[in-house]
């Protein structure tokens, strides 16, 4: 399996439970859809498991960023576990540590100081994949 | 049994608009519509065998709301032995309603919010079901 160039997979843990993983998400469609299209791709999580050799050889074709909600880490874990070791990991409860004035409290429809986190949580993402592909180009 | 709730478990696929679906029907039944008979878990803790979310699932009946026929939720819920109480797949309620275009991942389009509120009302009966069956 080789190493895609060009491109950077970003997993989000998409925590059902916590308003922390709707940020997770939103802030990884961002990225997708607006700050690096062209740049990026994803897949589900639950994928890893429930999908075949394809799907798990995800973080092995792309270096990969998991942007997890929380401190347990999952979509690290799960990329981890069933496809490869993600090169680095976003956590929402940290960047929301730089940010005390904007708080998570919806897991349905974000408010806009809600979507504000997410577009910061998104600007890191962001970040990460500009330095992963500077890296990999230099190579 | 005394206590018991459902447990919604969407699978909150990325990719497309079916999967967001899902994940909002979930949070009109567990916030609004069933909010004492139902509640969610992060489909992801329960992947990587969290404890307490493995108790939960094999404590409590289960309901997988799946975005495509890959049916995510439905298979992690029985790779944890969950109890699987019933599964939706959005793409047979979308068969159903073919008139309804369901976009935007971010956020739901209007004719998207339609069709979550169809697969709310129906996971709301179908909690009632379950929890009367239980008693
Ligand atoms: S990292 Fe936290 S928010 Fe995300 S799925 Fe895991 S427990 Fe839920
Ligand atoms: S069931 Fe379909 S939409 Fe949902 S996570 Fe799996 S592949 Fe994605």
């Amino acid at each position: 399996m080789t190493l895609a160039t060009g491109k950077v997979g970003i997993i989000c843990c998409s925590g059902e439970d916590l308003p922390e993983g709707t940020i997770s998400r939103v802030a990884t469609r961002l990225v997708l859809e607006k700050l690096r299209p062209d740049q990026t791709v994803t897949l589900c999580l639950p994928l890893f498991l429930a999908g075949g050799e394809d799907e798990r050889a995800f973080a092995r074709v792309f270096p990969t960023i998991a942007v997890d909600g929380c401190s347990k880490k999952c979509a690290e874990a799960g990329t981890k576990k069933f496809s490869g070791k993600p090169v680095a990991t976003i956590l929402v409860s940290e960047v929301m540590k730089k940010y005390p004035h904007l708080k998570a409290k919806s897991r349905e429809k974000l408010k806009p100081q809600e979507m504000e986190l997410a577009t910061k949580v998104a600007e890191e993402i962001a970040k990460k994949v500009d330095e992963i592909l500077c890296k990999t180009a230099k190579k | 049994m005394e206590n018991h709730k459902v447990v919604v478990v969407p699978c909150s696929g990325i990719g497309k608009s079916l999967g967001t679906v899902g994940r909002v029907a979930t949070y009109k039944v567990i916030e609004r519509m069933k909010p004492k008979e139902t509640r969610t878990v992060c489909l992801a803790l329960l992947t990587m065998g969290d404890a307490d979310a493995l108790k939960l699932v094999r404590e409590n009946p289960c309901i997988a709301v799946d975005g495509c026929p890959a049916q995510c939720s439905k298979k992690n819920i029985e790779a944890s032995m969950g109890k699987l109480a019933h599964i939706i797949i959005v793409t047979d309620v979308l068969r159903k309603n073919r008139s309804l275009k369901p976009e935007g991942v971010i956020e739901l389009n209007d004719q998207g919010d339609k069709l979550a509120e169809i697969i709310a009302k129906e996971l709301s009966k179908k909690a009632d079901e379950i929890l009367h069956k239980e008693t």
